[in-house]
């Protein structure tokens, strides 16, 4: 593992029948830095995310993670409760669906509130009180907080998700296209919204992109995945104006100029 | 005279384009430069002779194929080819500053903040009131401080990049047409902005192709020339 990262990935493989779906993969991430994985579909990035993040097992490779101790945790041999508490804890995932992290037939206040209690939050004047704080910094009015999510739009939505996932003050955040399938309108308020949020905290992500201009908004590095295989990883704006792969040639001049 | 803030060794470029064919494009090659500290180089050459280029090498945005690209940072010598990326991150935000033709930020941020964010080491209140200062100087009014600069004209955008790239006060500034779209009176508070940096100990590189500005600022020049020429 290298020094002082927060969570390193070492010689993953992962295929799927005869599909590779990760193939001798390495990733390193420190403290409060964003790293963007791209690729087209198909090209593992989201198989990645979940291994990365202890959802998916690969066939071999270690991923580790640093607690806040500093003590190591392979991520693939913890109990399941342990991991389980990670993700409630010093972890968060932000879905492209957020109908996928959100309870629907709760109010908006309970999604926020509710990961605070999982964390042994008591008092129910404090949990309201952040989760009216919360849906403020994302923008969403707190007159909403009694309201349920199915009355939301898409944004407001994932908004919702980003709230209930930062509200325990994760250290790491894994994020699946967070932006996909919303207006480009927005898209822009939520790009802003995750780069003000993730800066002020200081919190690590990994990003998951196929949109190369998210990836060059929000990550300071950048992973290029084809078919399993990282075949360009370096700084973002590195990568994206002087790409060596032929690859990353393609994906960069295949995106059309607003 | 005291060590030089940047210097190059032997730095060479090459671009091989996959989808062409794999043709190879020599830009840059046995590239000796050397900086000091309060020293303003302008980069001369005909247009497509690799000064953008290098530029873009100095401050890691390409990737130099050979040579070294030293960067006194902090007081250890740091070589931009080979950091680490998350170094040359650390390089970008504290030492190497860049000032770009074109403005690339996230949609819907204001200007002011935009200008703010890029300052360092001071409060919030401080980034804000010195971006503002700093906005006013270059003939951007305070109506327009809070609104996203995507509407802005280029003159505009291009003055929005120029607070940036000062505000943070680096010890080194790569300029690339820092005054391209702009009119003259704009043009002389910019020079009198790359005047006062160098008076500070700011070592500047930069293209010029206005004359007026060239000569205003620039100590000397370095002359990049097409390879093909050379051979």
């Amino acid at each position: 593992m290298s020094e002082g990262t927060l969570l390193s990935a070492r010689g993953l493989n992962l295929s799927f029948g005869a599909i590779p779906a990760l193939v001798e993969v390495d990733a390193d991430l420190w403290p409060g830095e964003m790293l963007a994985i791209v690729g087209e579909s198909g090209s593992g990035k989201t198989t990645l995310l979940n291994v990365l993040s202890g959802k998916l097992r690969p066939q071999s490779g270690v991923v580790w993670y640093r607690d806040p101790q500093g003590a190591l945790h392979d991520v693939h041999a913890m109990p399941a409760p342990s991991l389980r508490a990670l993700h409630r804890s010093d972890w968060g995932f932000v879905h492209q669906n957020p109908r996928e992290n959100l309870r629907m037939a709760v109010t908006a206040g309970g999604n926020v509130g509710e990961r605070l209690m999982a964390q042994g939050s008591r008092h129910y004047g404090d949990i309201r009180a952040a989760a009216i704080d919360w849906l403020a910094q994302v923008e969403i009015d707190p007159a909403r907080v009694d309201d349920l999510p199915r009355t939301f739009s898409g944004g407001m939505l994932q908004r919702l998700q980003i709230a209930r996932t930062l509200v325990t003050h994760p250290r790491l955040v894994f994020m699946d296209e967070p932006t996909g399938g919303l207006d480009v309108s927005v898209q822009a308020r939520l790009l802003d919204l995750i780069r003000s949020l993730v800066r002020r905290l200081g919190i690590a992500a990994v990003l998951v992109t196929h949109d190369l201009s998210v990836a060059r908004l929000l990550a300071e590095r950048i992973m290029v995945m084809q078919r399993g295989v990282v075949v360009e990883a370096g700084l973002t704006d590195q990568v994206l104006d002087d790409p060596r792969h032929p690859y990353t040639q393609l994906l960069v001049s295949s995106v059309l100029q607003a | 005279m005291s060590a030089p803030l940047l210097q190059t060794e032997g730095l060479g470029k090459r671009f091989v384009l996959h989808l062409q064919g794999g043709i190879e494009l020599n830009v840059l090659a046995d590239v000796d430069l050397t900086v000091h500290a309060g020293e303003c180089v302008a980069l001369a050459g005909p247009s497509g002779a690799g000064k953008s280029t290098l530029l873009r090498s100095l401050y890691g945005n390409y990737r130099a194929d050979t040579g070294r690209i030293l960067v006194r940072h902090h007081g250890a010598e740091i070589d931009i080819v080979t950091a680490l990326p998350r170094v040359v991150v650390q390089v970008r935000n504290e030492t190497l500053g860049y000032v770009s033709q074109f403005l690339r930020v996230v949609p819907r941020v204001a200007a002011l903040d935009i200008v703010a964010e890029a300052a360092r080491g001071l409060s919030r209140e401080a980034a804000r009131a010195e971006a503002a200062a700093l906005l006013h100087r270059l003939n951007i009014p305070a109506r327009l401080h809070a609104l996203p600069p995507a509407t802005f004209s280029g003159g505009e955008q291009q003055r929005i990049n120029l607070a940036r790239g000062f505000i943070g006060g680096h010890p080194i500034l790569l300029l690339d047409e820092p005054t391209a779209s702009l009119d003259a009176a704009n043009r002389d508070v910019v020079i009198g902005m790359i005047r006062e940096a160098k008076a500070r100990g700011t070592a500047i590189v930069g293209i010029f192709h206005d004359a007026i500005v060239r000569d205003a600022v620039a100590d000397r020049l370095y002359h990049v020339t097409p390879l093909q020429d050379a051979a």
